[in-house]
């Protein structure tokens, strides 16, 4: 049981991040820079934030349970809080590196997006997130153990690996809308997604009643999906352009006077 | 084990990033100079630019061209090659992401696998005071003398190898590194299957583990230290860096070991920037005799890659081309073990122009990559193994000091590509990776705990 569990959950939770990641963000070294630096910030808010929870919880009265449940509340409040202030921080950070970057290439552009970088962000947070959320369950899922011993669900793995997909889900959605909110100064939109990131956290309280948690986590990430698509400037159009598999005439043109092909964009 | 750590301190030297063997007959650093020539048989144009000028190379500009072209054209040059410096200097950051990760894996999977690593068995005769003692203060205070200990022999050490290569003693260096990289490559590999075997409960025979151990040895000093491919060259680093590692992780005591870390970054940082540090001044040696110094134990990323360019008939027609893959030369042409290089020398050796036909000819450039010291890769593992050895099994302690370690890496590049010159590697990454370690065993380890317990998600 160990080794199909380690393996089916780690696979759940962690296989469309390592597609997306081999995919989009390995071809390309600059995005893999904005991935770990997007980690780190990711890190940095998590540490003061268990600052906090860790203060508040030395100075309070260690046997109280209640005071304990409700600090960790508050603890993961503020660290939902703190995640999306480090995620603004890394969008001014990102939106210098853009301008520098286009000041110094030759034809003033930078070589990477803005929105390209609100994805790579976005997804650097749900990998990371969803990592420190998972990986020492996933060890301790190689066994040998038995769960739900105690009374608590014997579904713990199966339903963390699918919370961790979706928190990675998330994420990423949450990276695209807030950079393009930020970008075009939608506070509402901001708002929406402080917002929903905080209903998210809230509704994993309700576990173990999975269904009042699960189910309404997916439902709010789909619909963050298809508000991220469409921020990006995905529509209809595009997504029909996408499934007829013509090959596209290659339009390269030969520049004669220098025999180069010109630079793509 | 420990009394052969006694026997001699040359399995100190791989160890230590200043070390490392310089190769018989130095490289002949093919200089753009030669380049030159082609040029001027060919008639075409192919402009350089130097960022700092290189021992008088100066914007060689072929004939024919007018003054105000020029200008454009070097202004153009210069957005270019800046342009390529960033696009670039991505790829030598993930060029050197890559090995370190590889590194750390190694390490990482090691120590969580195989229980010798962690056991206490012994230590070095670098550190000699025992951290068994029951109050804090004499831990403390033994830990700050092991420190000490430890790091006034790398001193001693690398101050020794300074001396020697000033006086040109090529061969006590030459024979000091064989021999380091023999123990390495024989003695401790045989310790390591040997613990590995053990563990997973292989049966091995004596005859097949000195034939794999013998391969493995010879074939690693040829590639390490003559020839061999690049990437086998960088896979032995790689593994010799983890050895290394994993016996650091072994031997030194806790909290010996963190105090170890700080003070070594530290140093690095004298070392490096100090106009009498031993390694500026083994710099500045080894620039003045033009020289490339040890060759075999830093870690280098070099890339190849081929530019095809048509050349016009030189007698009908004067089309000016312009290299555009011109990678400025940056002056080094050495590289320092315990810091970061950036050596995009730039290369040419234009085949022999044929003046008759229009021909294709193929100009090779080769990029050198960045160098990193192999010292750098064993204290960022040795971090990174004993996050994971002492962390309480606990798997977000290692991930945070490895993002911690690539992000000062990252930085540290950035510094790179900023100055131009010889950076130490180690503190930045040191900091962050120490800062990160106790923050979060102490800190976030807790907080994610609870919050595991009760399935809930931030």
């Amino acid at each position: 049981m160990g080794a199909a569990v380690f393996f089916g959950c780690t696979f759940i939770a962690f296989g469309p991040a390592f597609a997306l990641f081999l995919l989009t963000v390995a071809v390309d070294p600059l995005r893999v820079i904005i991935l770990v630096a997007g980690a780190f910030f990711w890190l940095v808010s998590l540490l003061l934030a268990s600052l906090i929870w860790f203060i508040s919880v030395h100075l309070s009265d260690p046997e109280d349970s209640k005071l304990q449940y409700g600090l960790l509340v508050f603890g993961a409040a503020v660290s939902v809080l703190l995640q999306e202030a480090f995620r603004f921080a890394y969008f001014k950070l990102l939106k210098k590196a853009d301008e520098g970057l286009a000041m110094i290439s030759e034809d003033g552009r930078s070589p990477i997006s803005l929105k390209q970088m609100a994805y790579v962000s976005g997804l650097s947070f749900g990998i990371i997130s969803g990592v420190f959320s998972v990986i020492n369950i996933l060890a301790d899922s190689i066994g040998p153990g038995i769960i739900g011993i105690h009374g608590d669900s014997p579904y713990y793995f199966i339903t963390s690996a699918f919370l961790t997909m979706a928190v990675v889900f998330l994420h990423t959605f949450w990276g695209v809308i807030f950079f393009d909110a930020c970008e075009k100064r939608r506070f509402w939109s901001l708002g929406l997604v402080v917002a929903s990131h905080l209903i998210t956290s809230g509704l994993t309280f309700l576990n173990p009643w999975y269904e009042a948690s699960l189910v309404p986590i997916y439902i709010i990430t789909v619909s963050m999906g298809i508000w991220a698509f469409f921020t990006a400037g995905g529509s209809l159009r595009t997504i029909l352009l996408c499934l007829p598999c013509k090959e596209e005439e290659n339009s390269r043109v030969m520049v004669y006077s220098a025999l180069q092909v010109p630079v793509e964009d | 084990m420990i009394t052969f750590m006694n026997s001699s301190d040359s399995e100190e030297e791989p160890c230590n990033e200043r070390t490392s063997l310089m190769s018989v007959e130095s490289p002949p650093v093919p200089s753009y100079q030669d380049g030159l020539q082609a040029p001027e048989v060919v008639e075409t144009q192919t402009h350089r630019k130097r960022y700092t000028g290189s021992s008088g190379s100066s914007n060689d500009v072929a004939h024919g061209n007018s003054d105000a072209e020029l200008l454009v054209q070097d202004v153009r040059l210069d957005n270019e090659e800046e342009e390529l410096t960033l696009k670039y200097g991505a790829k030598h950051v993930i060029m050197l992401f890559v090995p370190v990760t590889l590194c750390m894996i190694v390490v990482v999977a090691t120590i969580k696998s195989v229980r010798f690593y962690t056991e206490k068995n012994g230590q070095l005769i670098y550190t000699p005071f025992s951290e068994d003692t029951p109050s804090v203060g004499q831990r403390l205070l033994n830990s700050v003398l092991n420190t000490l200990i430890m790091i006034s022999v790398i001193v001693v050490m690398t101050v020794f190898l300074v001396i020697l290569y000033k006086y040109r003693c090529y061969k006590f260096i030459h024979g000091w590194l064989i021999l380091s990289s023999l123990m390495l490559l024989f003695l401790f590999t045989y310790i390591y299957l040997g613990e590995v075997f053990k563990t997973y409960n292989v049966a091995m025979d004596y005859p097949t583990l000195f034939f794999v151990i013998w391969n493995f040895g010879a074939v690693g000093m040829i590639c390490i230290h003559w020839k061999g491919p690049l990437q086998l060259q960088q896979a032995y680093l790689i593994m010799i860096s983890a050895l290394m590692a994993l016996v650091f992780i072994k031997y030194l005591p806790e909290w010996s070991a963190w105090v170890i870390l700080g003070a070594i970054s530290i140093y690095d940082l004298m070392a490096v920037l100090c106009p009498k540090g031993p390694l500026r001044m083994l710099v500045e040696t080894a620039q003045e005799r033009n020289e490339p110094i040890f060759p075999a134990l830093i870690y280098s990323s070099a890339v190849m890659w081929t530019v095809g360019m048509a050349k016009p008939d030189t007698a009908s027609r004067g089309l000016s081309q312009q290299t555009w893959d011109s990678a400025e030369d940056m002056r080094e042409n050495h590289e320092s073990p315990s810091h970061l290089d950036s050596e995009i020398s730039e290369t040419r050796n234009p085949a022999p122009s044929h003046p008759t036909a229009s021909s294709l000819e193929e100009l090779e450039e080769e990029e050198r990559g960045v160098k990193l010291g192999l010292g750098d890769f064993i204290f960022y593992s040795v971090l990174v193994g004993k996050a994971a050895a002492t962390a309480s099994g606990d798997w977000n302690t290692t991930l945070a000091c490895f993002v911690a370690i690539l992000i000062g890496l990252c930085l540290t590049l950035l510094l790179l590509a900023v100055f131009k010159k010889a950076l130490p590697a180690l503190p930045i990454s040191i900091t962050f990776g120490l800062v990160f370690y106790f923050s979060t065993d102490n800190l976030v380890r807790p907080f994610m705990d609870t919050l595991a317990s009760h399935q809930l998600y931030i």
